[in-house]
């Protein structure tokens, strides 16, 4: 890989605590991702997964501390963040019709591509695009294309980045069945090659059958950390999320059936 | 692929479009109301024609085509920077009052009699005007307001700006401050000196410089503000930037010339899907195009026949109001509601 490149994105994150307006959002948060792991962030609406992810990429004042590989996040410069974290928010927009190329190019910023890009960009860009399938759109308008078809092109554009560690908000919203499973291996490929991903899911079913490791988030705090097995219970889904749920196992992996709302909540 | 010599194909369009200014920049030193041959403009451009030619084509036409391509320039700059900085091809510094305030910004320096018309505090108090405006909208407008945000704060920054001018105006001491108030509103290229092209360049440069600068921002924010910072942008001072450079580049051309609309708008949308959409590739390819709008329509004012000569700023404001008149029909659905 390129310089400036951390080989081991080894993520740790100390007493992380995020106030935006005056209200806490994020309360001393801390948890550690080794290289290679895939961990997925769940939890209710407003319980600060994209604050944390957010917080995590440097996006927002925080306290605490975020360690990358051993050093800390605000020793690193703007672009040397750039150039070992990618970011994919939710949402997927793109605000000007580019080509899908384009956009996926927009990946090399941090490796200072310009209009003409060189052949190392070149080839990321094709291979981010080859492992999410939109080569075959590469020339068209970004603004031209179905939601899933979109959610793929913002997944390549961080693919493209060659970074060592992904934080990606709801990547598979408003993918089909067929494209989640799609997106989830790429992350997952990624993590067993070479690189760290945590990445926030709300469905808990593809939560549980691919994540290493699940972080609930109830709060602002972390009220559960550890295999998927052993955090998604019926008593933790009663208690976080506030639903009664049948928790069975399906293929080795816990299957998740939710039925009715719960009391305790 | 599709990004095959990209930099070739802009260096390609960069360069038609320069022919274009040049050929315009001549056809504004060729036209007036007296006819001068092409040799004539030529010796009185460099003092070696008559006396009466040296005057017309070093004195009169030069700082006019002058004045034509630098506010052109700066208008198309700076629209197509604030579009880039705001994702919206409807941004534009007119639309956020940013010509008006810098107008109320000289005109409260001269109605007060505080500098002549001919000083360098001119251009700093209209920069000034432009600066609180631009600066006041995208504070207004947050880092994700939606177009109408965008649009209706543009609207509040202008009107008042146009209150305080009518005010200046209403307070006039003398019929002739009244006049002079009401040449900032009709802006015009008409009489200009050398004088004048030296006060705006400064400032004009700057701005420039200042807008360039973050043609990558500009590429990176058309995934949102959040992707961009995390591709390494610091929105911060790129946000300072474009506000700054803006200011300089209006206030300047309002100083000198009055308030010239709506260059800032049409100008990169002429040439926008030659770069491919691209808002980093966009910057000099839309100054180039606001240059050759600028001097066309100074030429048109010239040609068309009329009891007095027409300013530009109006005819720029009739052609580039019906175009956003045109542009909001097609953007209809983004309007109602959705934000950008």
């Amino acid at each position: 890989m390129s310089e400036g490149f951390l080989e081991v994105a080894h993520l740790s994150v100390a007493h992380l605590s995020v106030a935006l307006g005056g209200r806490s959002v994020l309360n001393d948060v801390t948890m550690t991702v080794r290289a290679g792991e895939f961990v997925v962030v769940v939890g209710p609406n407003g319980a600060g997964k994209t604050t944390l992810l957010r917080a995590v990429a440097g996006l927002l004042p925080a306290s605490g501390e975020v360690l990358i590989a051993g050093v800390p996040l605000a020793k690193l410069s703007l672009r040397e963040r750039a150039r070992t974290i990618g970011y994919l928010p939710q949402g997927h927009v793109f605000h000007w019709p580019l080509t899908v190329f384009d956009i996926v190019a927009l990946g090399r910023l941090p490796r200072g591509a310009g209009a003409d890009l060189s052949e190392a960009d070149r080839a990321a860009v094709t291979r981010a695009m080859e492992q999410t399938g939109t080569a075959e759109f590469g020339a068209r308008a970004v603004t031209t294309l179905s939601g899933g078809e979109r959610a793929r092109v913002a997944m390549a554009r961080v693919l493209a980045m060659e970074v060592p560690l992904i934080l990606a908000d709801e990547p598979t919203a408003s993918l089909d069945l067929r494209h989640q499973i799609a997106v989830i291996d790429i992350l997952r490929r990624h993590a067993s090659s070479f690189g760290t991903v945590v990445a926030v899911l709300h469905d808990l079913a593809l939560a549980a059958r691919h994540a290493d490791r699940i972080v609930v988030i109830d709060g602002g705090r972390i009220v559960a950390d550890g295999p998927p097995r052993e955090v998604l219970t019926a008593e933790r889904l009663a208690e976080t999320f506030g639903v009664r749920a049948d928790v069975t196992e399906a293929r080795g992996a816990p299957l998740i059936l939710p039925w009715a709302l719960s009391d305790s909540r | 692929m599709a990004a095959e010599g990209r930099g070739q194909r802009d260096a390609l369009l960069v360069a038609t479009l320069a022919i274009v200014v040049v050929v315009l920049f001549a056809g504004s030193l060729a036209v007036g109301p007296v006819f001068l041959s092409a040799a004539e403009v030529v010796e009185g451009l460099f003092g070696r024609g008559s006396n009466a030619t040296n005057i017309i084509a070093g004195e009169i036409r030069l700082p006019r085509a002058l004045l034509a391509l630098l506010i052109g320039g700066s208008l198309g700059l700076s629209g197509a920077a604030l579009q880039g900085l705001l994702r919206n091809p409807l941004a534009a510094p007119d639309l956020f009052g940013a010509p008006s305030a810098a107008a109320f910004g000289a005109v409260t320096v001269i109605s007060f009699g505080l500098v002549d018309a001919l000083s360098f505090a001119l251009p700093v108090a209209a920069i000034a005007g432009a600066l609180i405006s631009v600066a006041l909208l995208i504070l207004v407008a947050g880092p994700r307001a939606s177009l109408l945000v965008l649009i209706l704060a543009g609207l509040a920054v202008a009107s008042l700006a146009g209150a305080g001018t009518s005010l200046a105006l209403n307070l006039a001491p003398n019929p002739f401050a009244a006049l002079e108030i009401a040449f900032w509103l009709l802006g015009s290229l008409e009489d200009r000196s050398m004088r004048h092209v030296l006060i705006a360049l400064p400032f004009v440069a700057v701005g420039a410089i200042l807008l360039l600068w973050d043609r990558r921002a500009f590429r990176a924010l058309t995934l949102g503000e959040e992707a961009a910072a995390s591709l390494g942008f610091d929105l911060r001072w790129v946000r300072v930037r474009v506000v700054a450079g803006t200011a300089a580049a209006v206030g300047a051309g309002v100083a000198v010339a009055g308030s010239i609309g709506f260059i800032g708008l049409v100008a990169p949308h002429l040439v926008r899907p030659f770069v491919g959409y691209d808002p980093g590739r966009l910057l000099l390819p839309a100054a180039l195009s606001g240059a050759a709008l600028l001097l066309a329509a100074d030429i048109a004012v010239r040609l068309i026949p009329s009891p007095n000569e027409i300013n530009v700023g109006v005819l720029t404001s009739l052609i580039g109001a019906s175009f956003f008149i045109v542009l909001i029909l097609r953007r209809r659905t983004d309007l109602t509601g959705a934000s950008t």
